[in-house]
């Protein structure tokens, strides 16, 4: 695709079945009633002059551009504003409109600086293209009057400037920021001819304002008064690239417009079906780490980690590694090997390293960070449905009427999928927030939840299971759904197991906190308000309960009857762009690709007879119990992929133990992240715009990433597994990715249909994507579940052993926020950290008031594990009792503090619920200090020219 | 908390539950404290549920809301088409030198009394039929 802007219909696209005829310039089209003019117009490959329209916001009137003549019809209607009728005979190009539209436009002109030619919106501005489609050739008023010309740019967004000299004030960018982001950080100052944009109040700039730099506006804008600072230092992009977004689970697809192999902006794709054109700062913006300088291109080996690093040559580094792993695994057997698939990589780049690890190491010790966060999902979800992933689309949330959203703050974690959220809302669904935090969705411009149950963390189960009780015990599940569905005796051994007092609202109000009544009404509001989806994240799963949490979000879906249709369903929304597709590729260590079991010999053999190897039968170690057998000496290499597990895994002094008592660490990252301090092979990974391949979203959505510039540091991340590979002995041949995507296909049932060129054609597909589902499947379980009967599972709770008391009085949660991603690599290296330079530590004002901690004070936050110190914040949005942070920042390592404790049934760690203690502090903790040194130190490369002999 | 907000937020809770809450709460701030500053609006958005940009757009547009107190006496002339055709122009120039410093000149457009005017406003005071000595008493006694 060479550089053009997408096609712009000029309003939204009508879902009405009723078809309507009409004539437009002598041609007839056939459209949705409801469809505008313009749009209908637009259809047929025609170009009605417009300025304030554009097809992803209602249609608003105001720029007097697009007026038609339609016969019969008094006047010039506005295109936009005017919907088709049957039979209707529009003139889109007549002498008259001309004549109107040239007026209009010299008005326009006569207040905007004629300095086209060095622009940076140069041949990339809708006002010019529009002056030259009505033929404005002179402005009658000169342009001596009055104007707005001499207006100072704001510079304070870290990405975008706004120069309202060149505004035109079609509000573009207002009904953007409150119709697709939903924020409404933007308005009209003034009237008249004082009227201009502004972000927030009169004092504010855009900084300063509520904006959350989404960007929809500056996409909006059709001039050059919002735009990308980028464009403005690089200049017009020359060709774009669909791709997609390797930040969180939502799976944006994104243009990646380029100039050469420059990256000049990421605009958000409008046929995306996970973003519907829209995106966030973190896409849009934040991908300056892809060639920061603190990025490392050259292979880095040392014989121990107080040694500096040496950058060697690939082969070196390669025959190296080899040559290390060989040794152990001769000297200690097969087990002491394992290795970490990366959700950050792509679906084939993970499935290497499954394989690498099974048929090329001889172990199944591979595990993947969705260890840590959403492993519960899998397991929950397997066992009550049959497939280990979220029932429904991101689109079914517009059939959605009420909306559960517990353990998740997608306006922070998910933000274009909160965008949506927030429409639906506002066109009147309706919301239960169950969370400790008062979360912006609870309350925030234009939308509030019916309900919010601010549970106490670590009680999921107990408010689950007293849902249940009032639906049941009031009559409200829908039998004829369960009995249809699922196993009824299950359920009847369920219904009498939350039919007990002891698990009503009333009994458990001490334990959870949650008011009795408001639970009630909230559990009446979801058995009987129409379609109702559950919406959850890592507060469900990262707890010692986490699985037990959700099966009893599935046993809710189940016995209301929320499953198997647009609108409904369980939706865990995963945390990184592919941890989906990292589980789906057989990362774990009881499960080959496709989530079957190691034990299941037809399996094993389909997989040994492709592979040509013999795979060992017992499922292998997970990530903490990697740690241990390296403390007690049994495990000796570990090849860890895109994660760095000494900040994201839980009690790092443990973590820590567990590398340094490994004889061969190889990280594979773009940076010398913290788990490197600890390695003895560093291999430089590829970013997502360095590589072609896949990743699965949220939704089981399969999309294609496109490479649109050479590696860096030379390879793509599977050319390097497939490196090492071949150097261990195996004869792997991949040339490109697709040929991974092949064999998946041929291993795998629930991704038969799958193929590289297919997809690029689809642009994506829902998995299971087979003979039985040629088309992919946007919602599951439509006709039965996956598993036959769906499953009830008692869900007894079990108070996690991690209590408070007299020594750590507070219950520490911890998050995420809007501007950085996970443990920060990449968004700390970007411009946002205008917006989160620090973690903070959010303490309700009566706990600080009892510590004597005000805002910004230093704080030490303790636990039975370790401590450090951060800075806090005081707010309401926390309940008494409860303090939280976010783990972005490795100086503040909030994972100094989390326990041991983990979920039953998958060792998913408990990060929501940590006993601390807070007090004032003046400065690091000793730990912090330490790490700090450490840290300096095995950072230290050697400079090759100082090893010279000296002359 | 201070008086301001407390103050704020009563006159949020009297006109809460009605349909557009939003002008009669502005009206009665203005009233209030003589202006709707940033911070009111800040108040008033956390109140209503919108966003701080939402109350300032209004607030903005609005003549009748300003950002900062006047501290003189405020007349409101009317200027527009029937007035006019009634002969405020020709009176403006005796209005101006009544007011000097002290009074401030507000122009509108269309008090309403188009049949009597030209006409005036002084506070919920309405002036009609006037000429150039009764619209110079109406100003020396505003």
């Amino acid at each position: 695709m060479g550089f053009e802007r997408q096609k712009d219909f000029g309003t939204p696209e009508s879902k009405s079945e009723d078809a309507v005829t009409l004539t437009i310039d002598g041609r007839k089209v056939t459209v949705p009633a409801g469809t505008s003019v313009m749009r209908a117009a637009a259809e047929i490959g025609g170009d009605i002059p417009k300025l304030c329209a554009t097809d992803n916001m209602k249609s608003f009137g105001s720029c007097r551009l697009c007026l038609v003549e339609i016969d019969g019809a008094r006047g010039t209607p506005a295109s936009c504003t005017t919907p088709v009728g049957e039979g209707m005979v529009v003139h889109t190009q007549t002498p008259r409109l001309e004549k109107l539209r040239k007026g209009v436009m010299e008005l326009y002109i006569s207040d905007h600086p004629l300095d086209c030619l060095t622009c940076s919106a140069n041949n990339d501005c809708e006002l010019q293209d529009q002056a030259a489609a009505v033929g404005l050739r002179d402005v009658r008023y000169g342009y001596a009057g009055d104007n707005h010309l001499d207006q100072p740019t704001d510079h304070s967004n870290p990405y975008f400037d706004f120069d309202p000299s060149k505004c035109i004030v079609c509000s573009r960018c207002v009904r953007a920021c409150d119709e697709v982001q939903g924020t409404f950080a933007l308005t009209i100052d003034g009237r008249g001819f004082a009227s201009k944009v502004s972000a927030g109040q009169g004092e504010d700039d855009f900084l300063s304002s509520e904006c959350v730099s989404c960007g929809a506006c500056v996409q909006a804008c059709p001039t050059a008064t919002l735009q990308e600072k980028s464009v403005k230092a690089i200049g017009k992009p020359e060709r774009a690239v669909v791709t997609t977004c390797a930040y969180c689970g939502v799976g944006c697809t994104f243009r990646a417009e380029m100039r050469g192999e420059q990256l000049v902006r990421m605009i958000p794709y409008k046929d995306g079906k996970a973003n519907r054109g829209h995106s966030c700062v973190k896409g849009r913006f934040a991908y300056g780490y892809a060639n920061h300088k603190d990025r490392i291109t050259s292979p880095m080996i040392r014989d121990s980690i107080d040694q500096p690093w040496r950058e060697v040559s690939w082969d070196e580094a390669i025959s190296y590694t080899a040559n290390r792993v060989r040794t152990l695994r001769d000297k200690h057997g097969a087990n002491a090997l394992g290795g970490i698939t990366s959700s950050r990589c792509t679906n084939e780049e993970t499935f290497l390293v499954q394989k690498l690890v099974r048929a090329v190491f001889g172990s199944n010790n591979t595990d993947t960070c969705a260890r840590v966060c959403h492993s519960p999902t899998g397991y929950g979800l397997k066992t009550t449905f049959g497939t280990s992933a979220g029932t429904q689309d991101f689109d079914s949330v517009m059939e959605t009427d009420v909306m559960l959203v517990i353990g998740a703050n997608p306006t922070d974690a998910h933000p274009v999928f909160a965008s949506r959220m927030k429409r639906r809302l506002r066109q009147g669904a309706k919301l239960i927030v169950i969370d400790p935090r008062r979360i912006d969705l609870v309350r925030s411009p234009h939308i509030e939840a019916a309900h919010h149950l601010p549970l106490q963390p670590g009680t999921n189960v107990a408010v689950l299971t007293s849902l249940a009780h009032v639906i049941v015990t009031e009559g409200l599940a829908d039998e004829d759904f369960i009995r249809a569905r699922c196993d009824w005796d299950e359920y009847e051994d369920w219904a009498r197991f939350v039919s007990d007092e002891k698990h009503s609202p009333e009994f458990l109000e001490p334990v959870t906190r949650v008011p009795a009544e408001e639970l009630r009404a909230a559990a009446r509001l979801y058995a009987t308000g129409g379609n109702a989806a559950i919406y959850y994240g890592l507060g469900v799963t990262e707890h010692s309960q986490g699985s037990s949490t959700v099966m009893a979000i599935a046993n809710l879906a189940m016995c209301t009857g929320n499953i198997g249709r647009p609108g409904v369903g369980v939706n865990p929304l995963r945390g990184q762009n592919n941890v989906q597709g990292a589980c789906d590729m057989g990362s774990f260590p009881h499960e080959l690709p496709g989530y079957r079991h190691i034990h299941d010999v037809e399996t094993r053999n389909l997989f040994e007879k492709d592979w040509g190897v013999s795979l060992d039968p017992e499922p292998g170690l997970r990530i903490p119990n990697m740690l241990d057998a390296a403390v007690d000496g049994t495990f000796k290499a570990i090849y860890i992929q895109g994660e760095d597990i000494l900040q994201s895994d839980p009690n790092t002094q443990h973590v820590a133990a567990g590398l340094e008592a490994m004889e061969c660490v190889i990280v594979h990252d773009l940076f010398l992240n913290e788990t490197a301090n600890y390695a003895h092979v560093f291999l430089p990974g590829s970013t997502f715009l360095e590589k072609d391949g896949t990743f699965t979203n949220a939704e089981r959505r399969i999309q294609p990433v496109r490479k649109v510039m050479e590696p860096a540091n030379g390879y793509g991340d599977w050319e390097i597994t497939q490196l090492l590979a071949n150097a261990l002995g195996a004869r792997w041949n991949y040339e490109h990715p697709s040929q991974i995507i092949d064999e998946i296909a041929r291993l795998t049932p629930s991704f038969a249909g799958l193929s590289w060129d297919d997809l690029l054609i689809r642009g994506s597909v829902q998995w299971p994507i087979n003979e039985k589902f040629p088309d992919g499947s946007p919602v599951m379980h439509i006709d039965g579940f996956v598993r036959g009967k769906g499953k009830f599972v008692i869900t007894e709770y079990v108070p996690t052993d991690e209590k408070t008391g007299p020594r750590f009085p507070l219950l520490l949660t911890t998050g995420r926020i809007l501007t950085q991603y996970n443990v920060g690599a990449q968004t700390r290296r970007t411009g946002n950290v205008a917006w989160h330079a620090e973690d903070v530590l959010e303490m309700h004002p009566v706990d600080a008031e009892n510590r004597g901690l005000k805002t910004d004070d230093w704080a030490r936050l303790a636990s039975r594990k370790g401590e450090t110190t951060l800075k806090v914040l005081v707010t309401d949005r926390v309940a008494p009792g409860v303090v939280y942070t976010t783990f972005h920042h490795p100086e503040t390592q909030a994972n100094v503090v989390t326990t041991d404790y983990s979920d039953w049934a998958t060792n998913c760690p408990e990060y929501k619920v940590t006993a601390v203690q807070v007090v004032p502090s003046n400065g690091p903790s000793e730990w912090q200090e330490e790490y700090t040194e450490l840290s300096e130190r095995s950072r230290r490369i050697a400079d090759s020219t100082a090893m010279e002999p000296a002359e | 908390m201070s008086s301001k907000s407390e103050k704020i937020g009563e006159i949020i809770a009297e006109h809460h539950g009605r349909e557009g809450p939003l002008l009669p709460i502005l009206h009665d701030v203005q009233e209030e404290f003589g202006c709707v500053d940033a911070e009111s609006e800040g108040l008033i958005a956390k109140g209503l549920n919108l966003s701080r940009a939402d109350v300032h757009g209004v607030v903005s547009f609005y003549h009748d809301f300003t950002a900062e107190p006047e501290q003189r006496p405020v007349v409101q002339i009317c200027r527009a088409e029937a007035c006019k055709a009634r002969g405020v122009e020709a009176i403006m120039e005796q209005a101006r030198a009544a007011a000097g410093d002290r009074v401030k000149l507000h122009t509108v457009y269309c008090l309403g009394l188009c049949s009597v005017g030209p006409n005036a406003r002084v506070g919920d005071t309405l002036h009609a039929r006037l000429d150039g000595p009764a619209l110079a008493k109406v100003i020396e006694n505003a």
